[in-house]
């Protein structure tokens, strides 16, 4: 099956390539600041969430503006490729109509595009850890760990809701509801010590407070994180995949008929 | 061994569920109990065969069934019941037009849109400046393609899909593009892809193409297959039935 899979990929590389190039111009070609928005947007959001909450949350928190950063910068991650991975079917249905190729190609070719804008912010949060003063060490090579695993979970995601939004169109709406009310329950901008002992172990319910916890730990704490993280991490990346792929597997033949 | 079979092919379209009436209005009708899933039949029991190196020339009015047909063949559609046994390659031009991004140049898309036919990205190394020649589009290599006018768009999309070399070649209303002098130059090029031994479909409302171009016809209308076989006999058939309506 791997190897199938394999030649599979390799017979679309050329696709998959032309696809990237594609989103990607298309996302920034006519704009007047191209490339410069996937950094101003975010750091954007950033000041005014540290203005607003510093005065808040940032006296007893060390590193408050990193705290603040390592959150932003996972969840917009999350947010914007899981947004675009829900689109990505849809808006290639005209291609997908009327030729005959591996759907997921448009989802995985979106994904790059939004890892792309991922680096260019992490490079600017790696930036700001220099002005905070925290040394840069050895152990901030363990962040690729959540970060790959973030992004199959991404991938999972996509293909859960790129499948619904074929078939149900009301999914981008409650999937805009649905991402704003997670960003309140990720602790981004707050610390959770405040709640009693159990209910700080509900939050790792949150795959992505999980992911957040992962890079504060390394980059604020300078402590590798628990096995049992790791596990977590893996755990539900892997699960989302999995569910993801099935969904997909079963009823990839189906969504022409809601194209 | 025949090159294409088909055995009583079915495909049925779902209307009236969720999808395109909102979940408010499927929870209304479940509610008040009228809920009913409503299915459309585009084709109904199809069967035919055709041998290597055929030319089928697909007829029937709007809304026959002949472009969900091609799409059951060329694999973008699953049938709903009935088998088939399509062997070889295949090369499916449904619309010459699909892939193309107004946004970008002419030449990204012609990458773009080769990548799309399965080329390869060598092969559309060397071939990129011929395409571009066939087309005669020389000065508008680096022009948005919105920019373009119809013609010259069809004459680009045609240039890259003459290019594939399959061993079946499925052709939906897409051989007459461009202006008088294009025309003739993309009918030469397609018959010479045809000769060269592709088994190949044609789907076209010019009874005049078919009569000259085809092997075998089949017929279809409403999703029912009327009649398959020998050309000047359904041509004649389906004349008659043009002028009746």
């Amino acid at each position: 099956m791997f190897k199938n899979l394999f030649a599979k990929l390799k017979k679309n590389q050329f696709l998959f390539e032309e696809l990237v190039k594609r989103d990607f111009k298309k996302k920034y070609k006519r704009t007047f600041l191209g490339m410069l928005w996937s950094i101003l947007s975010p750091l954007l959001q950033l000041i005014v969430m540290a203005v607003v909450f510093t005065k808040f949350f940032g006296r007893n928190t060390q590193h408050y503006i990193i705290y603040l950063f390592s959150g932003n910068l996972i969840f917009s991650f999350f947010k914007e490729s899981t947004t675009g991975g829900m689109h990505s079917l849809m808006s290639n249905a005209n291609i997908i109509k009327k030729i005959n190729l591996p759907k997921y190609m448009f989802l995985l070719s979106k994904e790059v595009s939004s890892c792309i804008n991922f680096a260019l912010t992490l490079v600017i949060y790696f930036i700001f850890v220099a002005i905070d003063g925290i040394p840069f060490s050895f152990r901030f090579i363990m962040l690729i760990y959540p970060v790959a695993c973030l992004l199959v979970f991404n991938i999972g995601i996509g293909f859960i809701l790129s499948a619904l939004f074929v078939i149900f169109k009301d999914t981008q709406y409650l999937y805009d509801i649905f991402t704003q009310l997670l960003m309140y329950l990720s602790a981004i901008f707050y610390t959770v010590n405040i709640y009693p002992e159990k209910i700080q172990k509900l939050f790792y319910c949150n795959p992505i407070y999980v992911y957040i916890t992962y890079f504060r730990r390394i980059v604020i704490d300078g402590v590798i994180p628990s096995v049992e993280m790791h596990m977590l991490c893996f755990g539900y990346a892997l699960s989302v995949l999995v569910i993801g792929a099935l969904i997909y597997k079963k009823y990839n033949y189906k969504f022409m008929y809601y194209m | 061994m025949k090159k294409i079979e088909l055995n009583n092919i079915s495909v049925s379209y779902i209307v009236g569920d969720f999808s395109n009436v909102g979940l408010k209005d499927v929870i209304i009708q479940k509610l008040k109990g009228n809920y009913t899933k409503k299915e459309f039949e585009a084709l109904k029991d199809i069967s035919f065969s055709i041998d290597e190196g055929e030319l089928l020339g697909i007829i029937g009015t709007n809304g026959a069934g002949k472009s969900t047909l091609c799409k059951v063949i060329s694999g973008i559609m699953r049938p709903t019941s009935g088998t088939m046994a399509v062997r070889g390659n295949i090369a499916s031009l449904l619309e010459l037009g699909t892939g193309f991004d107004g946004d970008l140049t002419v030449k990204e898309n012609t990458f773009l849109r080769g990548a799309m036919l399965g080329y390869t990205k060598s092969f559309m190394n060397e071939t990129y400046k011929s395409i571009i020649e066939f087309a005669e589009l020389e000065e508008f290599e680096d022009r948005k393609f919105s920019h373009l006018s119809s013609g010259m768009k069809s004459r680009l999309a045609f240039s890259i899909a003459c290019l594939v070399k399959p061993e079946i070649l499925i052709l939906d209303e897409v051989l007459s593009v461009g202006d008088g002098a294009f025309r003739k130059k993309s009918e030469q090029k397609m018959l010479e892809i045809i000769r060269g031994g592709a088994t190949t479909l044609l789907v076209s409302h010019s009874l005049e193409q078919i009569r000259r171009m085809s092997t075998k016809v089949l017929w279809l209308e409403k999703g029912k297959q009327i009649d398959f076989g020998e050309t000047k006999e359904i041509c004649d058939k389906y004349e008659v039935f043009l002028k009746k309506k």
